[in-house]
């Protein structure tokens, strides 16, 4: 068995400041990482970040790993354990990881959850053609792996995931037919829009995907427009020749660990699903379980860092480490997090706070 | 509509060109960013007052015109992609177009490439007038064309086919 005293399950934005703020309390950290290397999706982000110099602005998630990871690795309060999975979540406090082939368990005072979200999949038919992707599993094959998906691709969703997977998409040299939104309107940042729009790419809003057809894999897509109740439009039909169909309509929290360990959750669509009920300071109903990044409510990964600052520095002010200044610097980072939530694309993260904070209030 | 195309209004356009009078004074930055999101390396990448500060992140950028001086190292910091210099007095009918690059295949100078519309379109013929390499580690290339003057508004990429 092995002993902690904060546990932080991710080694993503979220979790890596997590461990790093923690520790820079003073207390002594153990990061569970499931990839061999640290970053979680910020490593195929090559796009450069939004947001403010806090929230490393204007640099590309890449580098942000990079420059995250590094102080991680080099923090002797911390403890990496790549290629380790965490498993689940025994009555007794301790979670159980797969580590090296071998099952092993970790004692920990506190917890902190960072462990993202996964994506979510349409249901069309032949949508099980080879060919027919997640854009996040296309982003990992280009921007990790160095493998390209295809030739032709479209895109289905018009979010800030679909549209910066299409960019890619064209920096790889591989051609993007059309990005296809049910939605009337794109989701991404508009910036992110024009920037594919002006080397060419058609945004097709209030569209669908039809039906995909292909003998052994992926051959061509039918997308039609779709009516204010979301059915197709007669005569609006057309067939579009591709052998790569990304699908980008949403992420959902990856809850199980927070569901085992009894933490009240509640379904709240506009943080993409179930999420544990927490308070402002990351804390679920459970004392010293804490949430932190996309499991708590999907959102930007500049969020999800400040996020992972304000649950570590709490887990550590619960173990008595950083009482001096813990106000202070709480205080910093729950101003950081409203700047980047208070601007009309924060309506969505802000409304199901709003319930998640209500529905708190009704469980206690 | 910018919501539903990705591409701004004549409108939009039309609301953040800078004055005639600083236009005919040379090299200017045009901020295409219509959205309030939460951002704000333009202004913190200019060191002569060109942005205008930020009461609220989530605040559209504003130029100080008068202080912008053209350099365009505001182009390779927006994350966005979407700040661009134009300069109406280069000659009598070309205008220079800065644009933000990221793709790895470089133009050469002095190379005639496809000048790209909001839309892709090939617009006209364009000449590579320089190449600069992102000035910081990890920023967007800056290239500027030479485009014929009445496009100075519409171009606003390069093929990256050729």
């Amino acid at each position: 068995m092995l002993e902690t005293e904060v546990l932080v399950i991710g080694g993503g934005p979220a979790g890596l400041k997590a461990a790093l703020s923690a520790a820079r309390q003073g207390a002594e950290v153990t990061l569970v990482e499931r990839d061999p290397f640290l970053g979680g999706q910020l490593v195929k982000q090559t796009h450069m970040f939004f947001g403010s110099k806090e929230q490393y602005a204007s640099e590309r998630g890449v580098n942000i790993a990079k420059i995250l990871s590094k102080e991680v690795e080099e923090n002797d309060k911390i403890r990496v354990l790549k290629d380790t999975t965490a498993l689940g979540y025994y009555e007794d406090r301790r979670v159980a990881i797969e580590m090296e082939g071998k099952f092993e368990t970790v004692n920990h005072k506190a917890l902190i959850a960072a462990t993202g979200a996964q994506e979510n999949t349409l249901v069309f038919p032949n949508c099980d053609l080879p060919g027919i992707y997640g854009a996040g599993a296309v982003q990992t094959l280009m921007n990790v792996h160095g493998v390209v998906p295809g030739n032709k691709v479209a895109m289905v969703g018009a979010g800030n995931i679909g549209v910066i997977v299409s960019y890619q998409l064209l920096q790889a040299g591989i051609d993007v037919v059309a990005i296809i939104e049910a939605m009337p309107k794109i989701g991404a940042y508009l910036v992110h829009a024009s920037k594919v729009r002006r080397m060419g790419v058609p945004i097709y809003t209030s569209h669908t995907v039809v039906e995909a057809r292909g003998k052994d894999c992926l051959e061509s897509i039918v997308i039609s427009q779709i009516d204010d109740k979301w059915q197709p439009v007669e005569g609006t039909g057309r067939k579009l020749d591709v052998d790569v169909l990304c699908v980008s309509v949403g992420l959902t929290p990856l809850t199980e660990l927070l569901f085992q360990a009894g933490c009240k959750m509640a379904f709240i669509g506009e943080l993409g699903g179930h999420v544990a009920l927490r308070d402002i300071n990351m804390e679920t109903t459970v004392p010293n379980i804490f949430v932190a990044g996309d499991v708590s409510g999907i959102e930007e990964a500049s969020a999800a860092m400040v996020e992972g600052q304000v649950a570590g520095l709490t887990a550590a002010k619960n173990l008595g480490y950083g009482l001096d200044d813990y106000e202070e610097k709480v205080a910093a980072a729950h101003k950081e997090l409203d700047g980047l939530r208070r601007g009309p694309v924060g309506g969505k993260i802000r409304a199901g706070l709003d319930k998640l904070y209500k529905e708190g209030e009704v469980a206690v | 509509m910018l919501e539903k195309t990705g591409i701004p209004t004549p409108e939009q356009l039309e609301a953040i060109k800078p004055s005639k009078e600083r236009l005919a004074k040379g090299p200017v930055a045009i901020v295409e960013c219509f959205q309030e999101i939460p951002c704000d390396p333009c202004y913190t990448a200019c060191n002569r007052g060109g942005f205008l500060p930020f009461e609220d992140i989530n605040d559209l950028p504003r130029t100080d015109e008068e202080k912008c001086n053209g350099c365009s190292i505001c182009v390779g910091f927006c994350p966005g992609l979407a700040v661009f210099i134009v300069d109406e007095t280069y000659s009598d009918d070309e205008a220079l177009v800065t644009i933000p690059w990221e793709f790895t295949r470089l133009p050469a100078e002095g190379s005639q490439v496809w000048g790209l519309d909001r839309e892709g379109n090939e617009a006209a013929r364009v000449t590579v007038k320089k190449v600069r390499k992102s000035a910081k580690k990890n920023g967007a290339h800056v290239i500027t064309l030479m485009v014929p003057k009445d496009k100075a508004y519409d171009i606003r990429s390069i093929s990256h086919k050729e």
